[in-house]
């Protein structure tokens, strides 16, 4: 069994990877002060010129990115090449007025895949195996990530995507699948429905699962590895940076190694913007030094993280990220889409409801929940139960529109949701994700 | 010729539905009908009150979520299968009943109504009428 996809990069020196690292970024900022006007404009701000970046060690006089700029560049204000060298673009989750849509060269696809095949030969794959490709395939990154890592491994491939899940159990049996790849709760949901169809994990061939795109907690490592008789191992990406793959576990399953060839990553002081030193909990923010389509300079992700230089048992010397730990926003991932509770507050007030509201998350049987509390319009009652029903229904239709996953609404009474003087609370995520 | 009806919506949470029955007693509000419908999340209590306009206002000034609905009193008689007989006259005439219940009444000792809510009030009444139902106004039942 082969250890590792690119061991010239994946177990290279620190003293290579940041020669490399530092060749790269002074190109790309080169490049992308020549041509994404936007940036140059944020860099003349600041007063920093290409000429001021010599090596990474100067990384931090750039200005930062966040995801009002890309609201603001929408949809090319942030492209780094001529459009006709793109080949495709990818998207946030349908969030609409938060929507982010990344463009990708042919190099970048390919690159993005090379990263997704470092993930599946680091959970053992080769091609002798398998590799059952259960994320969504479409604008969503998952799907054609994985797929494309799958076939740079030379594993048989099927592009599943998510849902049938019955099928997809079939699928492993019949063609006896040893990888499966999609969202950890999707993973778990496979495993109780393998149980109820009467089946073991014996009955499958699975030996690992490479799970992203929402966070997860040990404890449903532990559940889905039992379910599915599997390793589970983590993955890490945003659409941002290029998608799965920025990030990924090895056989220590202690946190994520960073595909530091291409991006750099970087943790700072959320409310001061300042570099931390390794081990700190701060935010972490990555600079995309290969990507052509969408080159991020120093982008901040919100997610609070800590990384770590320690050597590590699989061999390899990249960087290690923590598994985030929470938000410096009030993004919420569930169901491994990208909820800001502002959109909801955004349907509300559209529907004619007042912007008093709760919104509850909650993880049961290893499946997110949404549940929405609202306070009743008084002109909307009426004397039935299913006028009231119909009410919540067509407000729950409202709100899946705009964030593409299905809430649960309950009209509540009028004043009955807490005020608050300062600050209000208006997200209850029961989920303990984090420490 | 019908009978006016306040529908509160409630929360279905433990000491909801004292608290509004409390706050209506407070008010100096003379329940004389009840009816209580509930689902998982909520339920809705439907009164009947003599002084509806003022009950009204005493229950949204209070800040209650209140609906005020033209219901239709239909005086039933004390037999088995009177229910049955009206509403098979509903049925015929084509009309939904979306819930009804039941109303003693105070001052016509020893007579009961039905109240139904219905998808069509004057046809249902019409229908009613014509096959000898009593149907009464707000004021008939005080």
């Amino acid at each position: 069994m082969q250890n590792y996809f690119q061991p010239e990069i994946e177990c290279a020196s620190l003293e290579d990877i940041k020669k490399l690292q530092s060749e790269k970024l002074v190109r790309q900022v080169k490049n992308v002060y020549d041509n994404v006007k936007y940036y140059r404009n944020l860099m003349d701000e600041k007063g920093v010129t290409p000429d001021d970046i010599k090596s990474i060690d100067d990384l931090y006089k750039l200005p930062f990115l966040s995801k009002a700029d890309l609201r603001d560049a929408y949809p090319y204000g942030l492209l780094g090449t001529d459009l006709k060298n793109c080949v495709r673009i990818h998207s946030t989750s349908g969030t609409t007025g938060k929507r982010v849509v990344a463009f990708y060269t042919q190099n970048d696809i390919n690159l993005w895949e090379d990263c997704c095949a470092r993930a599946i030969v680091a959970a053992g794959g080769s091609d002798e195996d398998i590799c059952q490709v259960a994320y969504g395939y479409g604008l969503f990154t998952g799907g054609f990530g994985l797929n494309g890592g799958s076939q740079k491994v030379g594993c048989l491939t099927l592009p599943m995507s998510s849902g049938n899940t019955e099928r997809q159990i079939e699928f492993m049996r019949d063609l006896h699948s040893t990888i499966l790849c999609c969202t950890p709760s999707y993973a778990a949901y496979i495993g109780e429905t393998l149980k109820e169809m009467g089946l073991t994990p014996d009955d499958l061939d699975l030996k690992a699962g490479i799970f992203g795109a929402e966070p997860w907690t040990e404890e449903m490592r532990h559940d889905i590895e039992k379910a599915l008789g599997i390793k589970a191992y983590d993955i890490f990406g945003l659409t941002e940076s290029t998608g799965p793959g920025v990030a990924f576990e090895c056989c220590e399953q202690t946190g994520m190694h960073v595909n530091e060839d291409h991006f750099i990553p970087e943790i700072i002081n959320p409310d001061t913007g300042e570099v931390l030193p390794l081990g700190e909990k701060g935010e972490l923010v990555f600079t995309n030094i290969d990507k052509e389509g969408f080159p991020l300079l120093r982008y901040r992700t919100r997610d609070i993280c800590v990384l770590s230089r320690e050597k590590c048992s699989c061999g390899r010397t990249l960087i290690k990220m923590a598994k985030p730990m929470g938000r410096s926003d009030d993004m919420l991932i569930i169901r491994g889409v990208n909820v800001f509770p502002s959109q909801i507050e955004t349907v509300l007030l559209k529907e004619g409801y007042s912007p008093n509201y709760l919104i509850e998350v909650d993880r049961k049987n290893n499946v997110d929940t949404l549940d929405v509390f609202v306070e009743l319009n008084p002109e909307q009652f009426t004397d039935t139960v299913k006028g009231v029903a119909a009410k919540e229904k067509e407000l729950a239709l409202a709100i899946t529109q705009m964030l593409g996953i299905r809430p649960s609404v309950h009209l509540v009474a009028p004043k009955s949701i807490t005020r608050s003087e300062g600050k209000a609370v208006r997200v209850i995520d029961k989920r303990k994700l984090h420490d | 010729m019908s009978v006016k009806q306040i529908s509160v919506f409630i929360e279905n949470k433990t000491g909801k539905l004292a608290e509004v029955t409390r706050f209506i007693a407070e008010n100096n509000i003379n329940m004389k009908a009840l009816s209580v419908a509930d689902t998982h999340d909520f339920g809705i209590l439907r009164i009947i009150c003599e002084n509806h306009d003022s009950a009204v206002k005493v229950l949204k000034d209070g800040g209650f979520v209140v609906a005020e609905t033209e219901v239709l009193a239909v005086e039933i008689p004390d037999t088995p299968g009177a229910l049955a007989e009206i509403l098979e006259v509903l049925v015929k005439a084509d009309i939904a009943v979306e819930y009804t219940y039941a109303f003693l009444s105070v001052k016509n000792i020893g007579h009961a109504y039905m109240i139904f809510r219905v998808d069509n009030n004057a046809n249902a009444k019409t229908a009613l009428v014509d096959e000898g139902f009593n149907v009464v106004n707000h004021e008939t039942l005080f």
